[in-house]
């Protein structure tokens, strides 16, 4: 087996899908440039909001452009693809990688595009606090990354997109993405703590502050990846029925 | 990776049901290493239910499945399997000499690519995006695809399905060509006249069962008599079955129904031993009748025929 030709052209495919990709990374940046333009001196949770912001949308950007794994796949599902590359000798680990990698890939174009927005909003950030930033992003996304697939191997093609959108709405609002938190305590505030959206939300400003994530940030990022592992491997094994 | 021999395909006691539809019902099977084995049967009959246990993509009720002395789920992950299951498109975004490569590359001993391409009737059109074919150039893709998994065994379910006269016989060519090499190819059908023309035997499957299994040559010849009806009360089904010519007789009330080989030697010898028969008529025995006299079939509701060409 050949697994880097394998993987080549599965990102191939997945890059010529322009479509696909402009919608994914296009809405965080218009609303960004929508939003920040108009704030660019405004100080908004102790940061500067351009800074701010851009980290709530590429937290935004990034998130859908894992979880849209779900649609490439319900995709593939429907036309037979899968069942066909099913009776292949390709490995779950060897299809797993080639699905995280292209989120991830869409991920980091989403990083790059939104810091270039920022960069033209008169965002300066230290490599060091880039590095910081990006890399929390990246870390947090592991989850959402496999709920795409989990999501793929549950879902029609149609009930993806609709499912994709919604899923990403609510774990930005209940993580406080959006830049407003819809509870400071009691109950609501401590489920909000336990979603890694919330974590990803808190990556910037984290950051910002010379401060790295809590031990709980990286708890809860641990604790949503071991539970979604398994299930989703679970659901491509039993996902050999036709569709 | 060496090439596995002995064993060959064999399929114990297989039963499938989806709810309460008895896909397979009890399939026993061996297929040597080298056949080509049509599974001939009408809709329904229970082929592609058969092709996906085979293949892993099942799972049965009850019994197993051996390819090559492994189960389904090893002899995939080994390579030795290659396949074209009857429903599929393909990706989108490649050319066809990408997707045919990004298959390749998951088999331990792939063709060359462009060798499958040419085996498969696809080179042609090998740098076109896979959205801009016709559905005869997609199940050549698809059959390329199948192909330079480089397999020991080769399962193609329906696989002409989507093809005009034309493209069925070049299908038909290199799929010999392949079978030529020995390699083991198992193909689903409910057209006879493939199943006689490009397999060495004929396993007829109807309601999820085995009604027959041999060389084409006999499976035909059940499928080429002739049946005489006629009504003639009070005569012992066994003497109207010894008469010449005649293979089987069934009584309905009044009426006698006699499957023959040789309608007209066994319509003289019935009209000189009874000449009381009267109505009688003759009739062809196409495949359907031979597939139904086969099945002893009971129950219609789920019957949706067979295609004869």
């Amino acid at each position: 087996m050949n697994g880097s030709t394998y993987l080549r052209l599965e990102v191939m495919r997945n890059f010529r899908n322009w479509r696909f990709g402009i919608l994914a990374i296009a809405f965080p940046l218009v609303l960004y440039f929508a939003v920040a333009s108009a704030n660019r001196h405004v100080t908004f949770n102790g940061t500067a909001f351009p800074v701010y912001f851009m980290v709530a949308m590429a937290t935004l950007g990034t998130m859908a452009a894992v979880i849209s794994s779900a649609a490439v796949i319900a995709a593939d599902r429907s036309t037979g693809w899968t069942r066909q590359m099913r009776i292949t000798p390709l490995s779950t680990r060897a299809y797993f990688r080639a699905k995280v990698l292209n989120g991830y890939l869409r991920a980091m174009l989403t990083i790059a595009l939104m810091s270039l927005a920022g960069i033209a909003l008169g965002v300066r950030l230290s490599a060091g606090e880039w590095l910081t930033v990006a890399g929390l992003l990246l870390v947090g996304l592991i989850p959402f990354a496999v709920l795409g697939i989990l999501l793929g191997h549950l879902l029609s093609t149609d009930a993806s997109a609709p499912a994709v959108g919604g899923i990403v709405t609510l774990f930005a609002l209940l993580g406080g993405v959006y830049g407003f938190e819809v509870a400071k305590s009691g109950p609501v505030f401590v489920i909000m703590k336990g979603l890694p959206s919330y974590w990803l939300a808190q990556a910037g400003k984290t950051a910002l502050t010379g401060n790295g994530w809590p031990a709980e940030a990286w708890i809860v990022i641990a604790a949503w990846t071991l539970v979604l592992v398994p299930l989703t491997v679970l659901a491509y094994r039993r996902d050999t029925s036709r569709v | 990776m060496t090439s596995i021999t002995g064993g060959g395909i064999v399929l114990s006691q297989l039963a499938k049901s989806y709810g309460n539809v008895h896909a397979v019902r009890s399939v026993d099977l061996e297929i040597a290493p080298g056949e080509t084995v049509a599974l001939l049967g009408p809709n329904g009959a229970g082929k592609t239910t058969t092709i996906d246990m085979m293949l892993g993509l099942a799972r049965p009720d009850s019994g197993s499945v051996s390819l090559f002395g492994m189960p389904p789920a090893r002899a995939v992950a080994a390579g030795v399997v290659g396949g074209m299951l009857q429903t599929g498109s393909l990706i989108e975004y490649l050319s066809v000499r990408e997707l045919v490569t990004m298959v390749a590359s998951v088999y331990p001993r792939p063709l060359a690519v462009d060798e499958a391409l040419r085996l498969a009737g696809a080179a042609e059109f090998a740098g076109r995006r896979t959205t801009k074919l016709s559905g005869g150039q997609v199940q050549r893709v698809r059959f390329a695809a199948a192909l330079v998994a480089n397999p020991d065994l080769l399962v193609l379910d329906e696989p002409t399905a989507a093809l005009d006269v034309e493209g069925r016989r070049e299908f038909w060519a290199s799929m010999r060509a392949v079978a030529a090499q020995g390699k083991t190819v198992i193909f689903a059908t409910h057209y006879l006249e493939e199943a006689d023309a490009y397999a060495d035997r004929i396993v007829l499957l109807a309601r999820g069962r085995i009604v027959a299994d041999g060389p084409a040559t006999e499976i035909k010849a059940m499928a080429g008599g002739k049946t005489i009806r006629a009504t003639l009360p009070g005569t012992e089904v066994a003497r109207l079955a010894a008469l010449p010519g005649v293979r089987g007789a069934d009584r309905h009330g009044d009426a006698v129904v006699l499957s023959a080989n040789d309608s007209d030697t066994a319509l003289r010898a019935m009209l000189g031993q009874f000449p009381a028969a009267r109505d009688i008529e003759v009739y062809g025995a196409g495949l359907e009748e031979a597939f139904l006299e086969l099945t002893g079939d009971e129950d219609h509701a789920d019957y949706e025929g067979v295609n004869v060409r």
